[in-house]
C-alpha cells in the first residue's frame, strides 16, 4: 500500500499501535511518533512516510491520590491530568512547561506521552526534578513492533534497568509510549515571590546561589535582565532587572522564610515582593518562556549549565546581539537570537567552555534539518546510542533522525 | 536460552550443575544457576594474573586464596565464590586497560564497591576477575556555589556528607549501610534510604558520571548541570547493577541540611490503623522527611536492645519526621498529631529536643541488629507494595510465618511502601535457611501480586534474579537485555546478575516480522 507523507495512522489501542509498527518494518516505512503534534517543531526536522498518531490512546487508567501515583494512556491530554490532580490538591511537581507560546501554538495542547518523550520540566526542576524523576513505569511499543512494559507503579523500585527514566527524553526514537505511570505530589497551599531589583547577571547568580543554598526552601530562582523584564507583565513596571525567588508551602512557613531571606539577601539590592496570584502568573510566564513568544522567527536555544557558569554564556550571547534570561538559579538559560540565524558556533563554543548542553528549540525548518539540534555526542557515546537504536529499533522505523542523524 | 552451571544449596559454596526452570512459585529450595565458567580462562589463570600485574602493579592484583577470601561474598553471605583474581586499580587509566584486556581476552568482570550489597550484586564468579574500586577513595571537588560534590566511586556515602557538613550541606540518599557503602555502589544499585519519598533515590541526586565501558573506552555523562542534552544514558546507568560499565567518578548534588527536624512517635492498636494514618498524612498534602513503621516483634526487639522508651503495648509504631524551616515543622507536627489522634492512636509523643528525636530513631536504626540479638540469623527482604495493600500483605505474611514455622519482624518505609520483612531463622538447624529463602520468595511474589515490585532498594542481583519473570514477561526482559547488548554484547560485565537467562545478543537482535499487510485495515487514518 502507498503511504503518502501526510498519512496519519491513529491506533485505538496498544495492539493496533504494535501492528502499525510491524507493518512499517515489513514495508520499510518510517513513522513520526506523535501525540497531538504540539511539539512537532522540536528536534531535528525529519520527513517520514506516515505519522503514528497516539492521541486516541487516551484516558487516565489509575489515580490513587493517597498512593501519589497516576497512570494514563500516552495520548491523554496534559490539561486533563492537571485538572484531575488539582481537584485532589495534587500536581506533577516537575511543573511541565507548555511549548505553546514559544512555538506559536495554542496553550494546553500536549499529551502525557509527549511530555515524557521530551522530558519536560519547569522552574521547580532543581528541587523537584524533571519528568524523568517522576517516571515510575511505562508500556510502549518498540521499533520491533513489540509491546513491552518496564518499571512499576510504586515510588521505590529498582527491579531491572530503569527504562522509564532512560526512555524519558528519547523523542519517540526508541519506542512509542502507550501508557505511563508517574509519581504525583501534593500541591503547595500557597506561594509568594521575593524580588531583588537591579542586579547584573553575575551578581544575580550569586544572590540565587545564596538563596537556594539557604535553609529556606526556595522552589524557584530566576533572573530576568532589564531588556526582557518589560516583556513580562508581572515585572514590566520594575524598570530594571529582576531576580525572583519563589517560596511555596503553608503560610506560616512562607512568612518565616521570607523574613529570613530578606535578611540574607537585603545587601544585594532593593527588595520587592509578589503575592500568590501575581506569583503564579510570573512563574507560568517564566516556565513557558513567554518573553520569547513575540517574534517567532527568532532562533531560540535552551542551555543547561552549572549555575555559576551561566553569566559567562549570557555575556557571549549578548555580545552577539541576543538576549537571555535565567531559571534554575542560573542552571537553565533561555536564549533568543536577534534574528532567525541560530549562530550555533557561538552557542556551542560558549557551552563547551562552561560545561553543559545546548538544544536548539526554535529555528526554521532548514536550520533544524541541517544543524545538530541536540548537544553533539562524542564518538564513543554516539556509537553507544546507535547500538541502543539497533536494539530497540533496528529497522529505523520510529522517528529516525529526530535526535541524531542515523538514529 | 543457554542456562548453565551453578546450583547452590544456599548455605554452601556455589557448585556447578544444570538446573531447569527457575522462577516457579513454591519451588524449594532455591537453586541458583550461574554462567558456566569458561575453561579456557581458568586454564590461563597464571598468565592472566601476570598480564594484570603489568597493568596494576604492586599489591593491586591478588591471587592467593587467603587474600581473596574477604571478597568471596558480599552482604548476601549465603552465597560464596572465590574469583579468578582480585584487581584493585587506582586510576581510570588502569580501569580502562584492565577492561580492555578482559574484553580482548573474553574474561568476565565483577565490579565491587564496599561489598555491602544485600542481593549478591558483587558475588564473584570463578572465571571472573573481581574489580574492587576501594582505592578510588578521594573527593575530587566540592563546589558549594553550584551545590555539587565530585567524588571517586570508592568514597563512602557518608563520606560525601562529612565533606560538606561544615557548611551545613549534606548528600540526601541515606541507605542504612551509609557508613560503609560507597557512592559507586549506590550508583550501581540506585540506593535509597529513609528519606526517599521527599528527597529521592540515588538517581534523583546523581548529576554526572565518568565511566569505563567494557571495551576500555571512557565516557562522561552529565556533569554539574541538570538533565541530559539528549538520550538519558545517565538515567539508565544508575541502578544497572554493574552490568553496563564501571563508574570511575560521580558528581552528586548536595542539599542544605534542613533548618530543623522533629519527629512524632505514634503507637497504634493495629497495623491497619497505622497504615491509615500514613495515607491520611499524605492525603493532607504532607510529605514527611521520613515515615517508618515497625510491627510488634520489631518494636520489642528494638526496645530490648536500645531502651529508648518505645511503647510495648501497641501493635504498630510509626515514626513521622518533619524537616525543614522551623515554623513549617512546628506547624506540620501539629497537623500530624491531629491526624494521628483522630485515628485512635494509643500513644503519641512529639520530640521536643534533638536528643529525643535521635532516641526515636535509635530503635528503628538498630532494628536489624536488634533482631539479630533475638535470632541466630535473619534474612532481610525488600519488596515494595502499594501502601493500601499493606493489610493484605501483612496477613499473608502471618500465614506464611505459620506455614514455614519461622517468625518474621517487619520494618517498613511506610511513606514509599518499601517493606523490609526480617525472617528469623537458625542456619545451624538443617533446612531452616531453605525455609527462610522460600518464605522470602513467597513474600516477594505476594508483593508483585498486589501490584508491587520485587525490590525497592536492594537490587535484583542473584537473589531475586530468578523471580524476574513474575514481574516481566519474555518480551519485557528481552527489551531490557537489548540495553545490555548495546553496552556489553559479549556479556562480560557481571553476568549471572539481574537476568534469569543469558540470551545471546545476536539472538535478541533478530527481527521476527512476517507478512506485509497492515493487519488493521480499519485503523482510523487522516
Amino acid at each position: 500500500m502507498s503511504a503518502p507523507s501526510t498519512d496519519r495512522l491513529r491506533p485505538r489501542d496498544e495492539a493496533e499501535a504494535a501492528a502499525i509498527v510491524r507493518w512499517a518494518v515489513s514495508e520499510s516505512r518510517t513513522l513520526d511518533v506523535a501525540g497531538t503534534g504540539t511539539k512537532q517543531g522540536l528536534g531535528r526536522h525529519i520527513q517520514t512516510d506516515a505519522t503514528l498518531d497516539l492521541s486516541a490512546l487516551s484516558g487516565v487508567t489509575l489515580y490513587e491520590p493517597a498512593e501519589l501515583v497516576l497512570s494514563a494512556r500516552a495520548g491523554t491530554p496534559v490539561a486533563e491530568i492537571e485538572a484531575l490532580l488539582a481537584a485532589s490538591n495534587q500536581m506533577m511537581a516537575f511543573e511541565p512547561m507548555d511549548f505553546g507560546p514559544l512555538l506559536g501554538r495554542p496553550r494546553g495542547g500536549g499529551t502525557l506521552g509527549g511530555l515524557m518523550a521530551t522530558n519536560l520540566a519547569g522552574p521547580r526542576r532543581p528541587s523537584a526534578g524533571a519528568a524523568r524523576d517522576h517516571a515510575l513505569g511505562l508500556r510502549a511499543v518498540s521499533g520491533r513492533g513489540e509491546a513491552f512494559k518496564a518499571g512499576g507503579r510504586v515510588v521505590k523500585n529498582v527491579t531491572g534497568y530503569d527504562l522509564p527514566r532512560g526512555l524519558a527524553g528519547s523523542y519517540g526514537t526508541l519506542a512509542a509510549f502507550t501508557e505511563l505511570t508517574i509519581k504525583v505530589l501534593p500541591r503547595p497551599e500557597t506561594l509568594e515571590t521575593l524580588l531583588i531589583y537591579g542586579l547584573d547577571d553575575a551578581t544575580a547568580a550569586k544572590a540565587m546561589s545564596a538563596a537556594v543554598g539557604s535553609y529556606y526552601d526556595v522552589s524557584g530562582a530566576a533572573h530576568v535582565p532589564f531588556v526582557l523584564a518589560g516583556r513580562i507583565p508581572a515585572l514590566a513596571l520594575a524598570g530594571t532587572s529582576v531576580t525572583a525567588l519563589r517560596l511555596e508551602g503553608v503560610p506560616p512557613s512562607i512568612r518565616h522564610r521570607r523574613e529570613k531571606l530578606e535578611g540574607l539577601l537585603g545587601g544585594f539590592g532593593a527588595l520587592g515582593h509578589l503575592e500568590a496570584e501575581a506569583s503564579s502568573t510570573l512563574w507560568a510566564a517564566l516556565r513557558d518562556v513567554e518573553p520569547f513568544g513575540e517574534d517567532l522567527s527568532r532562533a531560540v536555544w535552551r542551555v543547561s549549565t552549572a549555575p555559576m557558569q551561566a553569566a559567562a554564556i549570557g555575556a557571549a550571547v549578548e555580545a552577539a546581539g541576543g538576549t537571555c534570561f535565567y531559571d534554575w538559579a542560573g542552571g537553565l538559560i533561555w536564549i533568543e537570537m536577534p534574528d532567525a540565524d541560530p549562530r550555533p558556533g557561538l552557542v556551542r563554543d560558549a557551552v563547551t567552555v562552561a560545561g553543559g548542553h545546548a538544544t536548539l528549540i526554535r529555528a526554521a525548518v532548514a536550520a533544524r534539518a541541517a544543524l545538530e539540534v541536540f548537544q553533539p555526542l562524542d564518538a564513543v557515546t554516539g556509537a553507544l546510542v546507535k547500538r541502543m537504536k539497533d536494539g530497540f529499533d533496528p529497522s529505523r522505523v520510529l522517528s529516525p533522525g529526530r535526535m541524531y542523524a542515523g538514529v | 536460552m543457554s542456562h548453565e552451571a551453578i546450583s547452590a544449596a544456599p548455605s554452601a559454596a556455589l557448585s556447578q550443575g544444570a538446573v531447569p526452570g527457575a522462577g516457579e512459585p513454591g519451588e524449594v529450595p532455591h537453586a541458583l544457576v550461574m554462567p558456566e565458567p569458561k575453561r579456557e580462562v581458568l586454564a590461563r589463570r597464571g598468565e592472566i594474573v601476570a598480564d594484570l600485574r603489568a597493568i596494576v602493579p604492586g599489591e593491586g592484583v591478588i591471587d592467593t586464596e587467603i587474600e581473596m577470601r574477604p571478597y568471596e561474598s558480599d552482604g548476601l553471605t549465603a552465597y560464596r565464590q572465590l574469583p579468578l583474581a582480585v584487581v584493585l586499580p587506582s586510576t581510570t587509566a588502569q580501569v580502562s586497560k584492565v577492561l580492555a584486556y578482559c574484553h580482548a581476552h573474553g574474561i568476565r568482570v565483577v565490579p565491587r564497591g564496599a561489598g555491602t550489597s544485600l542481593s549478591g550484586g558483587a558475588l564473584p564468579l570463578e572465571d571472573a576477575i573481581l574489580l574492587g574500586m576501594g582505592k578510588f577513595n578521594r573527593i575530587l571537588d566540592i563546589d558549594f556555589d553550584n551545590r555539587t560534590v565530585t567524588a571517586q566511586p570508592g568514597v563512602t556515602n557518608l563520606g560525601i556528607t562529612n565533606a560538606v557538613v561544615h557548611e551545613g550541606f549534606y548528600y540526601a540518599p541515606d541507605p542504612s549501610s551509609q557508613i560503609a557503602c560507597t557512592i559507586g555502589g549506590n550508583v550501581a544499585e540506585n540506593s535509597g534510604g529513609v528519606h526517599c519519598l521527599k528527597y529521592g533515590l540515588t538517581t534523583n541526586n546523581v548529576m554526572g558520571v565518568e565511566m569505563v565501558l567494557i571495551t576500555g573506552e571512557v565516557i562522561r555523562l552529565g556533569g554539574q548541570h541538570l538533565d541530559s542534552g539528549g538520550l538519558d544514558l545517565l538515567g539508565l546507568i544508575v541502578g544497572s547493577e554493574g552490568l553496563l560499565g564501571v563508574v570511575t567518578e560521580v558528581t552528586v548534588r548536595i542539599l542544605k541540611k534542613p533548618e530543623t527536624a522533629r519527629a512524632v512517635l505514634v503507637g497504634f492498636p493495629s497495623s491497619e490503623a497505622a497504615g491509615e494514618c500514613v495515607a491520611s498524612i499524605i492525603a493532607a498534602g504532607i510529605i514527611p522527611g521520613g515515615m517508618e513503621m515497625m510491627d510488634k516483634l520489631a518494636i520489642e526487639a528494638a526496645e530490648a536492645f536500645v531502651k529508648v522508651g518505645y511503647p510495648l503495648d501497641v501493635e504498630a509504631l510509626l515514626i513521622v519526621e518533619l524537616d525543614g524551616p522551623e515554623a513549617e515543622v512546628n506547624h506540620l507536627i501539629g497537623r500530624v498529631s491531629e491526624i494521628a489522634s483522630g485515628l485512635g492512636c494509643m500513644t503519641l509523643r512529639a520530640s521536643t529536643s534533638e536528643e529525643e528525636r535521635m532516641a526515636f530513631w535509635a530503635g528503628r536504626k538498630a532494628a536489624f541488629p536488634a533482631v539479630g540479638r533475638i535470632s541466630p540469623d535473619y534474612y532481610c527482604m525488600d519488596g515494595t507494595i502499594p501502601r493500601k495493600a499493606l493489610p493484605r500483605v501483612l496477613s499473608g505474611m502471618t500465614e506464611m510465618s505459620e506455614k514455614y514455622g519461622l517468625a518474621c519482624a517487619n520494618v517498613f518505609h511506610a511513606g514509599d511502601g518499601n517493606l523490609h520483612p526480617l525472617i528469623l531463622y537458625d542456619a545451624n538447624k538443617p533446612g531452616e535457611l531453605e525455609r527462610a529463602e522460600a518464605f522470602g520468595r513467597d513474600i516477594l511474589l505476594l508483593c508483585v501480586e498486589v501490584g508491587g515490585v520485587l525490590t525497592g532498594e536492594h537490587g535484583v542481583g542473584v537473589e531475586k534474579r530468578d523471580l524476574m519473570p513474575s514481574m516481566f514477561n519474555e518480551v519485557d526482559l528481552a527489551h531490557q537485555q537489548r540495553l545490555k547488548c548495546a553496552f556489553d554484547p559479549e556479556s562480560l560485565l557481571n553476568p549471572g546478575k539481574m537476568f534469569p537467562q543469558l540470551h545471546r545478543c545476536a539472538e535478541l537482535g533478530r527481527m521476527h516480522i512476517s507478512g506485509g499487510q497492515l493487519p488493521f485495515p480499519d485503523i482510523p487514518r487522516f
